[in-house]
């Protein structure tokens, strides 16, 4: 049975930080279908529109009817797992670390055979277990079999680890504690398992409510952050950015206002410097030491996660220009992913629909709460998604954006 | 007892020309030191408070300085910076056009004020014991009148100061002084101001903290006297000063030229002070 | 000249007239700094030698290679200067040798060429098996090869730890066709292993991939292995000692629903293999299969009729595999004790019986071998081997 993960020891400061290896990331266009979908947190797999079949390894056409109408589907994943085995020996530097290294075969109940990565907890061949899409450290999608009933320390299995950040034992920098979501965001954050959390607050002659709460907790420590200054967000990762495992980017500013409405450029301005901005000089300040630091141990760095909006992916003419800057930050988000990618760092992005604050006041329910939207994210990063879309809404809003993108469009134009 | 005069009575000598004798003398005296130069000014830099108007309203940008480059690949043999900010940022000042009642007035913005507004003589009332007992201290004629007893009449054309040393706050915190009914520091009533401009027809006034007028101004009638009133006249506000403890009560020389921005509203500026050594 | 035999499943024309001559070894070393290309032109070279001919009768070229890229045959027809007028590349791994040779006798046959040079070899630079394995397949890359790049081991885990608990087979059981086949390369001089090895010290070797140990598993080199195949009548001219084809079978993708690999294809076409030969497996002198893994012998053994499928183990004990033994079986070697050229493996076998059957075999010469079977197995595209082959060869 896998143990439950400890608390790592101090590291010694007489050793060499390790730098970090990737897993092989080289995929044919047509697989990465299996990482979009695992991106999301779903396993999905071609299946033929002609015959039915589904495939395995990813393919241009179907390999039972040659068809070449295929459409990636979410599988259940259930199957049964043929052959084990457990690497001592591997060519490739990351897994050359991590040795020993499970492997299986499954034959998955919806047909094909997969090789897989596989949990410590699944019993010798032949077992059922639960075949699952997971995104590795090089950012694509792996197959993952996971013992088919929950298992007491299944998420500290340490090949599972290698695949999720979770936050437990880790140090992680919540860059906005003023708002209600920064808040809820600490909270979940310690509970599970964060060992310290920094928690930025700008203009500090603004108190807020809800500070003392914060700063009532042990593990919390409240730090001057402000994204519009440069110099504020260096003089933060020259002092704890060294340290910080997890980065939570979660400031932003929200102003209810398309083009027409509002007068010059202020506000939008405004959002962009915090928004998109803000999020480039937290990448540029913080980015380099969260490299350099992501095979520092098993409690290293780990991930990076933007607060980013829906409306990034079609603009909402009311809350136009903050959609504007979300769509930017989202953007950025992308080259920071890639930039993170050579550490396998991971750069999860929410977007939430309307949340239920001050700026959503007029947007009527469903909103997401604050909790909610903190749950989803704790979520995501122990099971590694990379798009976290939380809520009703959210979901709704990626559907429709999955289907038709300029129908969606359209209607957001009311 | 009037300052300026004061210090023309001790500098011109007989058969002088003009003015121009009392330049040299000056320029002597800044020389040996017999005239100081205070600064009045706050440093510019992003963690200096800057005013906070509820977030649904348009806002005053804090100062923030992105360096272009520094002796490096951007320019391999010289340091520059861009910095940006609001016209009401750091130690500024403030036009008669920045307020409603002031922006029909001419020669009203940065750009128009005549330049010998921007060098007259200070009055410095002493209002620091008050405003540590009580950050609402709103300064009155009574206080002024009291204050004229003492160092004689605010003669006209001159800058009065509200020395409150809120400038030694280094705290933003404390310096901004907010609480959820919003910011507590001191400033003149609207009697006061009145006074000021109607019956000492001062060219401006000047504090230390964010505002000519108090935190809670809102609720004066008329809200913001000082800025209502000054620049309704035509005068002038200055704010955020610092180093008012330096000044004698009457006696120093201000220099505040803002910069000459077209149709500005005001900005932010270095003060200067010549005091007698 | 042509014979047609009619076998129970379909007609297919005989190899009547053509043999195989001069089986080449280029020495294998475990690393080398040249190229494949370097390799395939000593082989050409060593083949020109000792059949006594010159550049130009050579008018047909085959050839294997893991490690020529960018090249494929054409291109080394310019580094070789050599002019065919047929060409093959047949990247088809362990199966590429009996592959090559049924190629090529058609070829001969029906007047396409008259000399056909079959080619295999590899390089091994120090990183260049990791670069192979990377890159081996688009299935591979997507599907195999994150999961750990443990390239075929993790793949022959798979394969070994069903076979065994689904047939019943010991470790030991593999151990003793590896502790032969060491006993055999013993007596071939391009054999890389040199010493003995023992039952316990394959039994107790480093773990690879469970249950996979070091002896389980192929050592990649460099090197090379050819032949000619022409007509009878001018190997006669020649003075060359051949060898016949009589019979071939080859297969792809045979069992893909089969949830994972317990059979080849093999088991589809051996009636036919042994059909056209018109012999049967109790007539077969010594077997020389494609070894990367012990768990294929076995495989190739069954599924070639030699006993039942699953009675593996049973035929293991019962029997034993030195060139001297109840059952000669890669009297060479095999990969496993000779080393793994690249596509030269798939030659191993070929070059193996082809001395065997002319009595060149030396100090393992099997006595009295008159006819001998060599089976190929190759390309591991995804979750098993895809390419299977066998020939059956007789002295001319």
């Amino acid at each position: 049975m896998v143990r439950e993960f400890a608390r790592p020891r101090r590291k010694n400061p007489v050793l060499r930080t390790r730098l970090p290896n990737l897993p092989p990331g080289g995929r044919s266009r047509v697989a990465l279908g299996l990482t979009a979908a695992a991106a999301l947190g779903r396993f999905e797999l071609q299946r033929c529109r002609d015959c039915q079949a589904v495939q395995y390894p990813p393919v241009e056409a179907c390999s039972r009817c040659l068809s070449v109408r295929l459409r990636w589907e979410l599988q259940s994943g259930d199957g049964l797992l043929i052959a084990q085995t457990e690497l001592a020996h591997s060519n490739d530097l990351f897994f050359r670390e991590r040795l020993p290294w499970r492997l299986g075969m499954v034959r998955l109940d919806c047909g094909p055979t997969v090789v897989v990565h596989l949990h410590g907890d699944c019993l010798p061949a032949p077992a059922r277990v639960r075949v699952d899409a997971r995104l590795d450290r090089s950012g694509q999608a792996v197959l993952f079999a996971l013992p088919d009933t929950e298992t007491a320390n299944m998420a500290d299995d340490p090949q599972l680890r290698e695949f999720t950040c979770d936050p437990r034992f880790r140090k992680v920098l919540v860059t906005d504690g003023r708002s209600p979501l920064g808040q809820a965001l600490v909270e979940h954050l310690v509970k599970a398992g964060a060992d310290l959390v920094w928690v930025g607050q700008a203009e500090p002659w603004k108190q807020f409510p809800g500070l003392d709460a914060l700063r009532a907790m042990p593990q919390v420590s409240i730090v001057p952050l402000d994204l519009t200054d440069s110099s504020s967000v260096r003089e933060l990762a020259a002092e704890i950015g060294g340290r910080v495992d997890i980065v939570v980017n979660n400031a932003e500013v929200h102003r209810t206002h398309g083009i027409g409405d509002r007068q010059g450029i202020e506000t939008a301005r405004l959002e962009m410097d915090v928004n998109y901005f803000g999020l480039l000089r937290l990448a540029q300040a913080f980015g380099p030491a969260l490299r350099a630091r992501a095979a520092d141990g098993p409690t290293g760095a780990v991930a990076w996660v933007n607060l980013l909006s829906i409306y990034a992916l079609s603009n909402y003419p009311p809350h136009g220009t903050f959609s504007a800057s979300k769509a930017a930050a989202l953007s950025l988000s992308q080259c920071l992913r890639a930039e993170m990618r050579s550490a396998g760092v991971r750069v999860v992005n929410l977007f939430p629909g309307p949340m239920d604050d001050e700026w959503n006041q007029t947007v009527v329910p469903p909103k997401v709460s604050p909790a909610v939207l903190a749950r989803a994210l704790i979520t995501a990063l122990k099971s590694g998604v990379e798009d976290v879309f939380p809520g009703d809404v959210a979901q709704e809003w990626l559907e429709r954006w999955r289907d038709n993108p300029k129908a969606l469009e359209r209607e957001l134009a009311g | 007892m009037d300052s300026a005069i004061s210090i023309e009575a001790g500098g011109v000598a007989r058969g002088d020309v003009g003015g121009a004798s009392v330049l040299l003398r000056l320029a002597a005296e800044l020389v040996s030191g017999q005239i100081r130069v205070v600064d009045l000014t706050q440093t510019l830099a992003p963690e200096f408070p800057q005013i906070s108007l509820p977030p649904e309203m348009g806002q005053c940008w804090p100062f923030r300085i992105e360096e272009v480059s520094r002796y490096d690949e951007r320019g391999p043999a010289w340091y520059w910076n861009n910095f940006s900010c609001g016209e009401h940022t750091g130690t500024h000042f403030d036009a008669p056009i920045h307020w409603v009642s002031g922006r029909d007035l001419p020669r009203n913005a940065t750009d128009t004020i005549p330049p010998e507004d921007l060098i007259g003589p200070a009055c410095v009332i002493d209002c620091t014991a008050e405003s540590a007992a009580d950050a609402d201290f709103l300064l009155s004629r009574s206080f002024i009148e009291r204050w004229e007893s003492v160092h004689g009449r605010i003669p006209a054309r001159a800058w009065v100061l509200m020395r409150t040393d809120w400038s030694k706050r280094t705290d933003p915190v404390a310096y901004q002084n907010y609480d959820e009914t919003g910011q507590h520091t001191p400033g003149p009533d609207a009697e006061a101001v009145r006074f000021l401009v109607e019956e000492r027809q001062v060219i401006g006034f000047g504090s230390e903290s964010i505002g000519t007028d108090a935190g809670q101004a809102q609720y004066q009638r008329p809200p913001f006297p000082c800025h209502y009133y000054m620049h309704g006249a035509g005068r002038y506000g200055l704010q955020c000063l610092a180093n008012l403890d330096q000044l004698p009560p009457t006696g120093a020389i201000l220099i505040c030229p803002p910069l000459k921005i077209r149709n500005g509203s005001g900005s932010p500026l270095r003060v200067l002070a010549l005091v007698p050594a | 000249m042509l014979r047609v035999s009619l076998s129970a499943r379909r007609v297919r024309h005989d190899y009547q007239g053509i043999v195989a001559v001069a089986p080449v070894t280029v020495p294998y070393v475990r690393y080398s700094i040249r190229t494949a290309h370097w390799f395939l032109a000593r082989a050409l070279a060593e083949l020109l030698r000792v059949a006594g001919i010159d550049k130009a009768s050579v008018d047909g070229l085959c050839v294997s290679s893991f490690t020529l890229a960018p090249d494929t045959a054409i291109g080394l027809t310019q580094h070789l200067g050599v002019a065919p007028r047929w060409l093959d590349h047949i990247p088809l791994g362990g199966a590429c040798g009996v592959v090559a040779l049924r190629r090529a006798a058609r070829a001969v046959q029906s007047g396409d060429a008259d000399i056909v040079a079959c080619l295999a070899g590899d390089t091994n630079h120090v990183d260049s098996f990791r670069l192979t394995l990377s890159n081996f397949s688009s299935f591979a890359r997507d599907a195999v090869y994150p999961y750990g790049a443990g390239g075929p081991n993790a793949s022959f885990a798979f394969l070994t730890s069903n076979y065994m608990r689904e047939y019943e087979v010991a470790r030991a059981d593999f151990g003793k066709l590896c502790v032969a086949q060491r006993e055999n390369a013993l007596r071939f001089e391009h054999a890389l292993f040199k010493k003995p090895l023992t039952l316990a010290e394959y039994l107790d070797a480093r773990l690879i991939a469970d249950p996979l140990r070091l002896f389980d598993c192929v050592m990649p080199c460099a090197g090379a292995d050819a032949f000619l195949v022409m007509s009878a009548e001018r190997a006669r001219s020649l003075g060359l000692d051949g060898v016949r084809v009589l019979s071939t079978i080859e297969r792809h993708n045979g069992f893909a629903d089969d949830p994972i690999q317990v059979r080849g294809g093999w088991a589809l076409d051996r009636d036919d293999l042994y059909d056209q030969a018109g012999v049967g497996p109790a007539d077969i002198d010594f077997l020389q299969v494609y070894d990367d893994y012990p768990v294929i012998s076995l495989m190739q053994i069954e599924d070639l009729g030699f006993c039942e499928k699953g009675a593996g183990a049973r035929f293991v004990r019962a029997n034993t595999f030195d060139w001297n033994g109840s059952f000669p079986l890669n009297t060479s070697g095999g990969q496993l004790s000779a080393g793994q050229a690249g596509a030269a493996g798939g030659y191993l076998g070929v070059v193996e019986a082809m001395r065997q059957l002319t009595g060149v075999a030396g100090a393992r010469q099997v006595s009295a071998a008159a006819v001998g079977m060599v089976s190929g197995f190759g390309m591991i595209n995804y979750d098993r081997g895809l390419a299977s082959a066998a020939a059956i060869l007789a002295a001319d």
